[in-house]
């Protein structure tokens, strides 16, 4: 019954991650490519971001890293002539894309079918006016809103319906430009941002306080219909759902409630007319059975894949199928093989996925939740109760906490305030609040969360409170460490409260360990089948639990498993590379023979989906658990090189609890880890590095900078991607600096370094087997050190470096490489300047930009590195990255937009949320098409700018003018006006916004939309040079106008945007450059 | 009932396993034969459905009593939150239970319910292992066994008694339309009152009536149908009811049978009915349209199946199941019988099913 005309399909990827749009459409994309594969179809995807797995060899046919982009597309399209297209797999990117290539006519033009849901009924789910229509056409009653295209009508609604509204911009994914509004100054101030993002803005009632509740509907288009999984959001209505706890299937709803909303979903998605899958939203009363229609998602999306992940009904997989015009009933059940796609999961557990933020990471930002999104990424937790679920995944967000109780204590100057207006802890403030005695009923009152869900967390203080009242594990009563233990209380808990923090941390775990153990108190392992038991199912998919008394698989005992731990939530500095790492590595083990076994509890990602790996444990990367694991599984080994900071952490602790690790050795990995080991032993083997040196008294501080100079670079040790790490410029700064980072550092002293200015930064990507290198990729930063390594852009090969250079950078890594012995991946970091060469970092594992160079160079690394960790002996490519006649950019993506208030300036703290890797024939070209899939656009006319000291002016001169002889207009803030007038750059000036003038204000000019191009350097750290720095950047991120703080970088896009017009760009596939 | 301090329980089956749990509801010993359900929500309405006599039910979905239970509101003698007057499991076995419940429309916990309708219940049961254990070896019988009791009488196996003589109405109930129009006879096998809610809302006239009382004669009179509702056990020990049907076949009055009442009109037709290994006891049972690409996905509690290969020439299968392949409804080629294993009444689900009793009613 499917259509057999279609041959060739094009598929939209998402491109670079980003708040909203994140890892699923990866594993969306990934798991659609692989549908039309298994059907013969050919593929063609376009997807920029270069360390997905969908971008990997195989997946798709031919993968193109290019804008998602009407223009990009049509050329592709152009060229391919595919017969179908896929929408719902990219997320709103590739449905905004798809959309206009539609209007356009482009689809017509070349005789594409749309495959799946009609564009009309995606346009029908979009637009909100032609969405009301459709809902009221069957009687779903729906959030009454206004459709209004100024702010005057805006004010007119809002008064209308009455405060508080909430504002919505259309076609805008993840609540940009939303909010709620008290009264009408709140409302002129966000309507104006929201009309940056929208031609067309909504005006609504709001619902503060009631339920949200989620339905993942799938339909065929012999009209059968099913709902795979119903959500519940923790948080009530105003807090958007990629912001909120979200637990599945829905807790507090009886029979009626469930029927009644799953009635209305499927009546929905019928009328609308959904082939595939879509997602409904409803708020739900708390006291009675009302009910409203919040929005449809008419493709693949966060909900979707977290429901594939939560009920183990592969979405993606299904949408696909029906979209070529399956029936559900034609399609197996994956899980089962043996049942079919036409049924609905019954699940024997619950899941609780909760949000991570890296807020802290943003100067400025507003750490309040609401109704737009800001979190980066999630997690998935499951367990037999809620309590089970919920303490789990608060350990695996990672952000410090041990689970609901037992963590550091949080300062909360106001708790009701902080209940009533939840930020990014609040489920600690929840917490927190307990523990000073506040009741179920207070919480609830101020937080309008359900009690059901409260009483559940109190259960969990209740118990802290008994377990506290033992001093040693022996006077823990058998059935109250039974039940702590079931109520998802880890061992480190237990071990705090009753050991009082006595002991060594370490040491208190052990102890409560083995204590349990010998009680016979040990998890169990379930399975996750789709069908609660009912039939028996061969399903690999498994998670631990207390609140069991039976294994649900045998184990083999043979030794012929490895298990790789993932990388955990993703958050800035570790996201989709590294599970492309851990994809690649497990693909790697498979194919050598062995069963690979996977442990990640991170639902966004391809590494999580059973099909992947032998068994996957979608469980925490905690010490405690990955014991757990290993005991069970008796493997042959561990690797923990491929899944980020997470794994690589536990080296130690693992190696001295008997755990065999593959590759480099823990006390290796430790060298590299511990600054001061890692210190001497650079100067054993005679290798530089920039002066440094752990402090812990001002005096000392002052001293040591007084004999390396400013500027200094001044953190914490031990950290990833630099938190609470930064530059230093002078005495002012340093103390500024020094009062916070001593607070947030307390336990650890302050590492101050030497900081080398207009320095170049060298990433060293390679694999060693038994301390020789056998592959390594040099790359550059076209930006100087300073940027953070995650938000530069990064050139590979290098194009301008010195071989003197690249010769030393070589000696030095194989010295490191030798001395600590490495088999497997390791990432090295250098500065250079001329050709004086110094060691920054050296990562024992998997960094990155693995996947970029691999790909760029076509030569797996990890493949290689998993081989060597094997125990193989891989032979070493024979290619080098001389041999390439092209180039790669790879560029990161910022989400500044959706984090209000917070300054989009780059710095040594990373703040990038995904990146992107382009091809091209020369740099221009990469730097160009890797730009353009980062969200900037070629400059109409008007560029405004402001470019920072002197030394930085001069290094933007030759562009400036380059600008001007491309016919641009210059808007220049005074000093960068006065230096153009006396370089002979013709310039207007502007005003900053402190400033007083009879020139126009650059604000002014910015929201008067009159500006299409934004470089700001900022030029130090000063208060003023920073308010009036700041108020231009972030206007430039409110008005959505593209901004660069970096000179380097903006001399790059300038020079190639300048040589290279749009229709020159080659339209050329990956295997194109590399075959 | 509080978190700390469970008082110790225990489920013990027929082949010698022990599940270990604790005690909640009724602190009593119960008996029956334990069967798994694999709905997510509704133990409200589960409890009280007369298909569960003499079992005790395992809900696979580990949390329960999270809503608590709704007040027992009737109206014209109708149920509105329950399937039926009383509870009729034997026993709950449950994974987690919430102490606290929350929602707008409970006016008291599940366990304060179960304590008042004397019914034992055990929570912290490793549902799952119990689940698996009674799918391979089909339904068994089984105790809860709160700690300190020792029960020592025989498990009484429901399946050697008419089941459905012990939850039929005893006498004929007549539930009058608001305006006059249409006669059904609605044979109580263990009626579910949501059936009766349904067929109230379509203005129908109904006359329940006990499962061996002869309609066609005695005090009943004129009917313009017949229905034959779900309910418990084995379909063999109803004689007397198939003989009414036969009765009414000859009359060609429309006939239509649920669940039980499927398996009844089955062996009306002369045709046989088998006990399935594990029953179907869910609402995402998922059956097909014959000769169709129209799939449904519907809500069952039954452990007996028609044998379609014993199905007269005159009939012919109408449903069938898309998990085990068995059937799911039949009809009469010619005549207007039909009916069908599944709820096409049932909430849990969309109404996709219901335009069967409008084929029904508009036969009448």
């Amino acid at each position: 019954m499917i259509d057999t005309s279609i041959k060739k399909v094009l598929l939209l990827g998402s491109g670079a991650l980003k708040i909203g749009e994140a890892g699923e459409f990866d594993y969306s994309g990934s798991q659609a490519l692989k549908s039309m594969k298994e059907e013969g179809i050919h593929t063609v995807l376009i997807n920029p971001n270069i360390a997905t797995v969908q971008t990997s060899e195989g997946v798709a046919d031919k993968i193109y890293f290019l804008p998602v982009t009407p223009y990009f597309v049509e050329k592709v399209i152009e060229k391919e002539r595919p017969q179908g297209i896929l929408l719902a797999f990219g997320g709103q990117t590739a449905l905004n894309c798809g959309v206009k290539l539609y209007q356009t006519g482009v689809f017509e033009k070349y005789g594409i079918k749309v495959l799946g849901t009609p564009v009309q009924a995606i346009i029908d789910t979009e637009d909100r006016n032609l969405f009301n229509k459709k809902m009221e056409e069957i009687g779903v009653k729906i959030i009454k809103s206004h459709a209004v295209d100024n702010i005057e009508d805006a004010r007119k609604a809002a008064s209308e319906l009455g405060y508080p509204v909430i504002l919505r911009a259309a076609y805008a994914l993840g609540g940009l430009g939303s909010g709620f509004c008290d009264n009408e100054e709140e409302l002129n101030l966000l309507a104006e941002k929201s009309f940056s993002y929208s031609p067309q803005v909504l005006v609504e009632k709001s619902l503060k306080g009631w339920k949200e509740i989620e339905y993942e509907v799938v339909r065929d288009k012999y009209d059968n219909c099913i709902t795979v999984a119903n959500m519940e959001n923790f948080d009530p209505l105003g807090i958007h759902t990629g912001e909120s706890i979200v637990v599945a299937p829905c807790q507090t709803l009886d029979n009626h409630d469930i029927s009644m909303l799953k009635e209305l979903a499927i009546k929905i998605a019928r009328h609308v007319g959904i082939i595939g899958e879509c997602n409904v939203q409803f708020a739900y009363d708390t006291l009675s059975d009302d009910y409203r229609v919040i929005e449809i998602n008419a493709r693949l999306s966060r909900s979707s894949a977290l429901a594939s992940k939560a009920t183990g009904y592969p979405l993606a997989t299904v949408a696909a199928k029906l979209a070529l015009g399956y029936g559900l009933f034609e399609l197996k059940n994956s899980v089962t093989h043996t049942t079919l796609a036409f049924f609905e999961p019954a699940l024997d557990y619950v899941i609780c996925k909760i949000p991570r933020w890296d807020l802290s990471k943003f100067h400025g930002v507003s750490r309040e939740i609401g109704s737009s999104m800001k979190s980066v990424g999630e997690v998935m937790a499951i367990g037999r109760n809620f309590e089970e679920a919920m303490q789990k995944g608060l350990r695996m967000i990672g952000q410090g906490a041990h689970g609901f109780v037992a963590n550091k204590e949080i300062v909360v100057p106001d708790i009701n305030k902080a209940l009533r207006e939840p930020t990014d802890n609040r489920i600690f403030v929840i917490s927190k609040a307990f523990q000073k005695g506040y009741t179920v009923d207070e919480v609830c009152d101020l937080t309008k969360i359900d009690k059901w869900f409260l009483e559940k967390l109190y259960n969990i203080v209740l118990v802290s409170k008994e377990l506290e009242k033992a001093d040693k594990p022996q006077e823990l009563d058998v059935e109250l460490l039974k039940l702590a233990k079931q109520l998802g209380f880890s061992d480190f808990q237990i071990g705090r409260f009753v050991f009082k923090d006595k002991l060594e941390t370490e040491e208190q775990v052990i102890r409560i360990r083995k204590y349990r153990k010998s009680l016979g108190i040990v998890p169990y392992v379930k399975q996750i089948d789709t069908l609660a038991g009912e039939f028996p199912a061969q399903s690999n998919y498994l998670y631990l639990t207390y609140n069991g008394q039976e294994h649900d698989i045998e184990y083999e005992k043979d030794r012929r498993s490895v298990i790789v731990l993932g990388s955990g939530a993703y958050r800035i500095g570790s996201s989709v590379e590294f599970d492309w790492c851990s994809v690649n590595a497990l693909q790697t083990i498979r194919k050598s023979g062995w069963r690979g076994i996977m442990i990640n509890y991170n639902p966004e990602t391809v590494s999580t989906d059973y099909d992947i790996c032998d068994r996957l444990y979608f469980d925490e990367l905690t010490f405690e658990r990955v014991m757990d694991i290993y005991e069970l599984e008796e493997p042959h080994g561990i690797i923990l090189s491929v899944g980020g900071q997470i794994p690589n952490n536990l080296a130690l602790r693992l190696d001295e609890n008997g755990v065999n690790i593959l590759g480099t050795a823990a006390s290796s990995i430790d060298r590299a880890e511990d600054r001061h080991k890692f210190s001497s032993m650079l100067d054993s083997i005679g290798v530089d590095q920039p002066k440094w040196q752990e402090l812990t008294t001002l005096e000392d501080i002052n001293q040591f900078v007084e004999s390396v100079g400013f500027p200094v670079l001044v953190r914490p040790s031990y950290v990833l991607s630099g938190a609470a790490m930064n530059v230093c410029s002078n005495e002012g700064e340093l103390e500024r600096f020094l009062s916070l980072a001593a607070n947030v550092s307390k336990k650890h002293p302050v590492v101050v370094s030497e900081f080398i200015e207009h320095a170049k930064e060298i990433e060293f990507d390679a694999v060693a087997n038994r301390g020789e290198v056998i592959a390594y990729a040099i790359s550059e930063h076209i930006e100087f050190a300073g940027v953070h390594s995650g938000d530069a852009t990064i050139q590979f090969p290098p194009q301008k470096l010195y071989v003197e250079t690249a010769r030393r950078i070589k000696k030095i890594a194989r010295k490191i490489a030798n001395e600590l012995n490495i088999s497997g991946p390791f990432n090295i970091q250098f500065l250079a300047k001329e050709n004086d060469i110094k060691v920054i970092e050296c990562n024992l594992r998997a960094s990155r930009s693995f996947p970029f160079v691999s790909k760029v160079l076509k030569i797996n690394f990890i493949e290689l590195a998993t081989r060597v960790m094997m125990g193989e002996n891989p032979v070493p490519p024979s290619k080098s990255a001389f041999d390439l006649d092209y180039v790669g950019i790879k560029a990161s993506q910022f989400s500044f937009s959706r984090l209000q208030k917070a300054d989009p300036v780059l710095g040594v703290d990373m703040a990038s949320t995904g990146e992107v890797g382009c091809i091209g024939d020369d740099t221009n070209e990469a730097i160009l098409k890797s730009m353009l899939s980062v969200g900037y656009t070629i400059p109409k006319k008007n560029i405004l700018l402001s470019t920072g000291d002197a030394r930085q002016k001069a290094e933007m001169l030759n562009a400036s003018r380059l600008l001007v002889q491309h016919g641009y207009k210059l808007f220049a803030t005074d000093g960068t006006y006065k230096f153009f007038i006396e370089n002979n750059v013709p310039a207007t000036r502007v005003l900053w916004p402190s400033e007083d003038g009879e020139e126009r204000s650059a604000l002014e000019m910015i929201q008067n939309k009159e500006i299409d191009f934004v470089v700001n350097i900022p030029k130090n750290l000063t208060e003023s040079e920073l308010s009036n720095g700041y108020k231009i950047r972030r206007a430039a991120v409110d008005f959505n106008i593209p901004l660069i703080t970096n000179t380097r970088l903006a001399t790059a896009f300038i020079i190639s945007f300048c040589n290279l017009p749009i229709d020159e760009i080659q339209i050329k596939s990956w295997d194109e450059y590399t075959s | 009932m509080q978190l700390l301090n469970r008082s110790l329980s225990s489920v013990q089956l027929d082949n010698g396993l022990e599940f270990q749990g604790y005690s909640f509801g009724y602190m009593a010993p119960a008996d029956g034969e334990v069967v798994f359900s694999t709905t997510m929500t509704g133990y409200p309405e589960a409890l009280t459905d007369p298909s569960y006599e003499g079992q005790i039910l395992c809900a696979t979905y580990p949390l329960i009593g999270n809503y608590g239970v709704p007040e027992a509101i009737t109206i014209g003698g109708i149920q509105q939150h329950f399937e039926s007057e009383r509870i009729h499991v034997r026993g709950l076995i449950i994974s987690d239970y919430s102490l606290k419940y929350s929602h707008w429309s409970a006016v008291k916990s599940l366990d304060q319910w179960l304590r008042e309708n004397r019914i034992p219940a055990i929570y912290g049961v490793d549902t799952r292992e119990l689940t698996k254990v009674i799918r391979d070896n089909g339904s068994m019988l089984g105790r809860i066994i709160p700690e300190g009791s020792s029960p020592e009488w025989d498990v009484e196996d429901p399946n050697t008694t008419s089941l459905v003589a012990k939850v039929s109405c005893k006498e004929v109930i007549t539930y009058p339309a608001p305006i006059r129009s249409k006669r059904v006879v609605l044979i109580d096998c263990g009626i579910r009152h949501s059936i009766l809610r349904y067929l109230i809302s379509k203005n129908i006239e109904v006359i329940r009536v006990p499962w061996d009382y002869n309609f066609n004669e005695g005090s009943v009179g004129r009917y313009d149908g017949l229905l034959i509702s779900s309910g418990p056990g084995n379909p063999e020990f109803c004689t007397a009811t198939i003989g009414h049907i036969r009765h009414t076949m000859t009359l060609g009055k429309p006939i239509f049978g649920i669940c039980m009442g499927h398996q009844l009109l089955a062996r009306a037709a002369g045709a046989e009915t088998f006990k399935l290994k594990y029953g179907h006891r869910s609402n995402n049972q998922p059956v097909q349209a014959t000769d169709s690409k129209r799939c449904y996905i519907t809500t069952q509690n039954h452990g007996y199946a028609v044998d379609t290969t014993t199905l007269g020439k005159d009939w012919e299968p109408i449903f069938t199941n898309l998990n085990d392949g068995t059937n799911e409804g039949i009809r009469h080629k010619s005549k207007k019988f039909f009916s069908t294993q599944f709820f096409p009444e049932m909430t849990g689900n969309p109404k996709d099913t219901s335009y069967l009793f409008d084929i029904f009613l508009t036969a009448l």
